[in-house]
């Protein structure tokens, strides 16, 4: 075996030499193989319990009234089984998060990214982390007890109804997705080649011009990236709604200022309800969790192509 | 990167000359947007004023409702609807802190080494590697609600069958935040500089003895603090929990696999919806409780990055 | 660098689990004084759950060797569960339906029924309502399917005086709940037969009482219990069943004169698990204490005539 000088002076390396095969080190690379396939079996898994169901559920209840019908009155009397309105409420909770969250969360990205010293940027990153890391039955309890009638004080003169409000749900979501907008923005924009920056600067723009027209557009598709994974969070958020939109009525109902249950809301009370388990009432959670597992997948599909094309520019 | 003036010698001087240049020769300085500026400065803080806003008020409305019943009793006594004025929440926190190991037992070697796998001996233009990734990306949105339904179809009942218990909990919460922990722990592995890996391989090591001796150190602080967070959420999970069984009225401490059990949130949403008003109070006091424990985890990570974040 | 790190983490993660795992031990090893061990599992309605969480608490006061705990799937969730031999006891705000048996026929379960307590609905108005009685014709008019009425002028068969023209606000539970089931069946005649467009409050009760306290022209059921604990928040009507107006007092309800909307709630334990000494005498003790227990939980105890009944149902199960 011919030894080289290095392996001869030091007793160190000799122990380190990779010319003899490692068969350990095979091994330790399968284990570490098989852990990242445990995702992919997780996936199959989730696919497995949600889709399953399905054929049978389907040959009691028709599909094409399930995707086309509007009125959801599983467990009444003559129950019609149109999801249309619970994704109405999700659809209304989302919307209004997006309205809440987009203008506090971008323009705080631009300000921790563009005009935040590095001390303050520092600070107020965890602490908007906070935000998002607050349990959702918290936030929820809080938006039913406190900021639902709080908002009804201020505007008395707004149609408010009854106890549940989907509006303010919406409003109680958008806040927790603030700091994700707020730190995928700021990733985005903070990626902008310096160059761009100084380029208009030694042209004579003032900060905001620099902000709002040559960075912003420059991350643009980050930033769109953005609003997308706030969205799909908003789209499966459930604690919050659960208590703040409570259940509606079975038919498709889009006025914020009344309770409107939302997809994920009705999934978590007909799973904890009286509906005996395996009946075809039952069964109708695996319908709309898969349909919501289709609609998130969508979504993050989407934000990843946003990012993907944002890199592909910079990079 | 925000203000050109910071930049230092002869750019600094360049930058500045091109400017002070142009506007002479344009005789204009952008004084158009002055009030406009103002007025956007002002507007960005106001909006970081109405984010942290909203965590004061949640903590004020928590503090202020459930003010009367921080006593240790709230820590140490378990649910009763009998004794209701001194019920508390010492089984869901055993039941959380079962949950808890669990979970950490189970993402640190899944997540560390997926992350391994993907970032240091993955080939990545082979395509299932590729699908892999793209994966955990998905999982990472999917709710949390159907991770529940994930839990009840495989974990208590189908291939594990182990019941309404602990364990079950506890498995489906890993699986939920177990993206988070593979991306984050990607993310640290990639702040490693490439020279790290390299020295090491050029000094004769194997690559398994590089990455385990030299990356994955290195990478340590980083990915204990996605660990950290990861576990701080899982805390906080309620809904999957409500799916598998935690919703239970349980008054002994749990164990893992036998037995009922239940979680901090899942009590809190169990008592907020009693009619009798301690019942109210005691689930703003038991928010508080989680207020406070998850500032306590979120400072400790924080902490954790700032002392141990390296510049390469 | 490294070493600083993963020791107090390794550590304090082993103290974590350290931490749990001993406190699950510590309570598990408690040895009975009485003698009796083991475990009951029971799950079911949450109606019934807050009865079922008093007994046990106070059965475990007495017999620190036995765990028991309480499951609220709900009355069906409850009896998918026991009838796939996974608890040992159902309980339930209705009787058990013929799927259900025929179930637990088909996996070999055989079961006992027992009522427990006395339950009812009440259907309340805010305070400020001028009314003081409805007949159930009236309520079915109001709350059935085919319902058109919007104020309270046009409910059929009522003097709404100074109501007439107030908008009728309905508050309702939803369809997984047992009181939805019981007054649709009962008021209405099927159950699931319901006007489709009153507020749904999902499964929290607290929310009805809130909304009808605060809308004049409001009006919810909601379990009797509730209406205990909120009685000087809301008004409970009487009913008119046919034999007149009869208020929603205790006394009524164990008369057996609150009709229709009077129901008992029970538990159904398994045979087998009966054989069981703590299993029976947990039962046992349910009929036995039933008064401490009932007002413990806000629900209305058995009388006594119903207690003998029902002691020996159970000794005739075990």
């Amino acid at each position: 075996m011919s030894s080289t000088v290095m392996s001869e002076r030091s007793d160190r390396t000799r122990a380190l030499r990779s010319d003899k095969p490692r068969y350990g080190e095979k091994v330790i690379f399968g284990f570490l193989f098989i852990t990242a396939a445990v995702s992919v079996a997780v996936t199959t898994a989730i696919v497995i319990a949600l889709f399953q169901p399905l054929p049978g559920l389907f040959q009691e209840i028709s599909i094409v009234e399930f995707f086309t019908a509007t009125e959801w009155s599983p467990g009444f009397l003559k129950p019609v089984y149109g999801v249309w309105p619970i994704v109405v409420g999700t659809l209304i909770v989302v919307i209004t998060a997006l309205i809440v969250a987009i203008p506090l969360g971008l323009l705080s990205a631009i300000y921790l990214s563009e005009y935040a010293p590095n001390a303050v940027r520092k600070t107020i990153k965890p602490v908007l982390e906070i935000l998002e890391g607050i349990p959702t039955v918290a936030t929820g309890l809080f938006a039913f007890f406190w900021l639902r009638p709080f908002l009804e004080y201020l505007t008395p003169w707004l149609p408010w109804g009854g106890l549940f409000s989907t509006g303010v749900a919406g409003i109680a979501v958008g806040l927790i997705i603030v700091p994700l907008i707020a730190s995928v923005s700021d990733d985005a924009m903070r990626s902008v080649p310096r160059s761009l920056r100084e380029g208009a600067y030694a042209l004579g723009a003032g900060k905001m011009r620099v902000a709002l027209r040559v960075v912003v557009p420059a991350a643009f598709s980050g930033i769109i990236a953005a609003f997308v994974l706030g969205a799909s969070r908003a789209v499966g958020e459930t604690m919050i709604v659960l208590l703040v939109a409570g259940a509606g009525s079975p038919s498709l109902n889009f006025n914020p200022f009344e309770g409107i249950q939302t997809m994920t809301a009705y999934i978590a009370s007909r799973a904890t309800g009286e509906i005996a388990v395996g009946s075809v009432v039952y069964d109708t959670i695996f319908a709309v969790g898969a349909l919501l597992f289709v609609i998130t997948l969508g979504m993050n599909m989407l934000a990843i192509r946003f990012v993907k094309r944002f890199r592909e520019v910079y990079e | 990167m925000s203000d050109s003036s910071r930049l230092k010698g002869r750019s600094g001087l360049a930058v500045a000359g091109a400017g002070l240049a142009v506007q002479n020769h344009f005789k204009s300085k952008d004084t158009k947007g002055r009030t406009a500026s103002i007025l956007f400065l002002a507007l960005m803080l106001l909006a970081l004023v109405v984010a942290i806003s909203a965590i004061v008020a949640v903590l004020a409305w928590a503090f202020f409702e459930g003010r009367t019943r921080l006593d240790a009793d709230l820590i140490f006594n378990g649910p009763s609807t009998v004794k209701r004025a001194t019920a508390g929440y010492s089984v869901a926190i055993l039941g959380t802190l079962q949950i808890i190991g669990g979970v950490i037992v189970l993402i640190i070697p899944l997540g560390v080494g997926a992350a391994l796998y993907l970032e240091q001996f993955a080939d990545k233009t082979k395509w299932w590697n590729r699908a892999i990734e793209l994966n955990i990306q998905n999982l990472a949105g999917v709710p949390s609600i159907v991770f529940g339904i994930l839990g009840l179809a495989f974990f208590v009942r189908g291939p594990f069958s182990w019941g309404l218990v602990a364990a079950s909990g506890s498995a489906t919460v890993a699986l939920l935040v177990l993206p988070t922990v593979i991306l984050a722990s990607r993310e640290a592995i990639k702040a490693v500089p490439p020279s790290i890996l390299e020295g090491s391989l050029a000094l004769g090591a194997t690559r398994w003895q590089s990455v385990w001796l030299q990356v994955l150190p290195a990478a340590a602080p980083g990915m204990l603090t996605g660990v950290i967070l990861a576990v701080s959420r899982a805390i906080g999970e309620a809904a999957p929990l409500l799916l598998v069984g935690a919703l239970t009225f349980v008054t002994f401490a749990p164990s893992f696999f036998e037995g009922g059990f239940s979680a901090l949130p899942v009590l809190i949403y169990n008592y907020a919806g009693r009619p009798q008003e301690e019942f109210q109070i005691l689930a703003a006091a038991g928010v508080l409780l989680m207020l406070a424990v998850l500032i306590v985890i979120n400072s400790f990570a924080i902490w954790l990055r700032a002392r141990y974040e390296k510049s390469w | 660098m490294k070493k600083n790190i993963i020791a107090p983490v390794a550590l304090a993660a082993a103290g974590l689990l350290l931490l749990s795992a001993c406190a699950g031990a510590a309570e598990d090893t408690t040895e009975a004084d009485g003698g009796l061990s083991g475990t009951v599992l029971l799950d079911g309605s949450s109606t019934v759950g807050p009865f079922a969480e008093a007994a046990a608490e106070l059965f475990m006061d007495e017999n620190p060797g036995v765990a028991v705990t309480v499951g609220i799937s709900g009355t069906g969730g409850g009896f998918e569960k026991f009838c796939n031999g996974e608890t040992d006891g159902s309980n339930a705000s209705r009787g058990i339906k013929d799927e259900e048996s025929a179930l637990c026929a088909d996996n070999g379960i055989e079961f006992g029924q027992i009522t427990v307590a006395n339950d009812a609905l009440s259907v309340i108005v805010n305070q400020d309502n001028p009314l003081q009685c409805i007949s159930v014709e009236s309520l079915k008019a109001l709350w059935e399917l085919e319902s058109s009425v919007t104020t309270w002028g046009e409910i059929p068969g009522l003097d709404s005086g100074d109501l007439a023209s107030e908008d009728v606000v309905l508050y309702g539970p939803g369809t997984d709940s047992g009181t939805f089931d019981f007054f649709t069946d009962e008021i209405n005649g099927e159950s699931g037969n319901i006007r489709t467009d009153y507020n749904n409050i999902g499964e929290d009760d607290n929310q009805a009482v809130q909304g009808v306290s605060g809308s004049l022209g409001a009006m919810a059921f909601i379990p009797y219990s509730f209406y205990q604990e909120y009685s000087d928040t809301v008004k409970g009507l009487a009913i008119d069943g046919g034999a007149g107006c009869v208020d929603p007092t205790v006394e009524n309800l164990l008369a057996g004169d609150y009709s229709p909307l009077g129901r008992g709630l029970y538990m159904f334990p398994a045979s087998s698990a009966l054989e069981r000494p703590e299993v029976l005498a947990f039962y046992n003790f349910v009929i036995d204490q039933n008064e401490s227990i009932a007002s413990a939980a806000g629900l209305v105890a058995l009388t006594a005539d119903q207690k003998t009944e029902q002691l020996s149902v159970v000794a005739g199960l075990g």
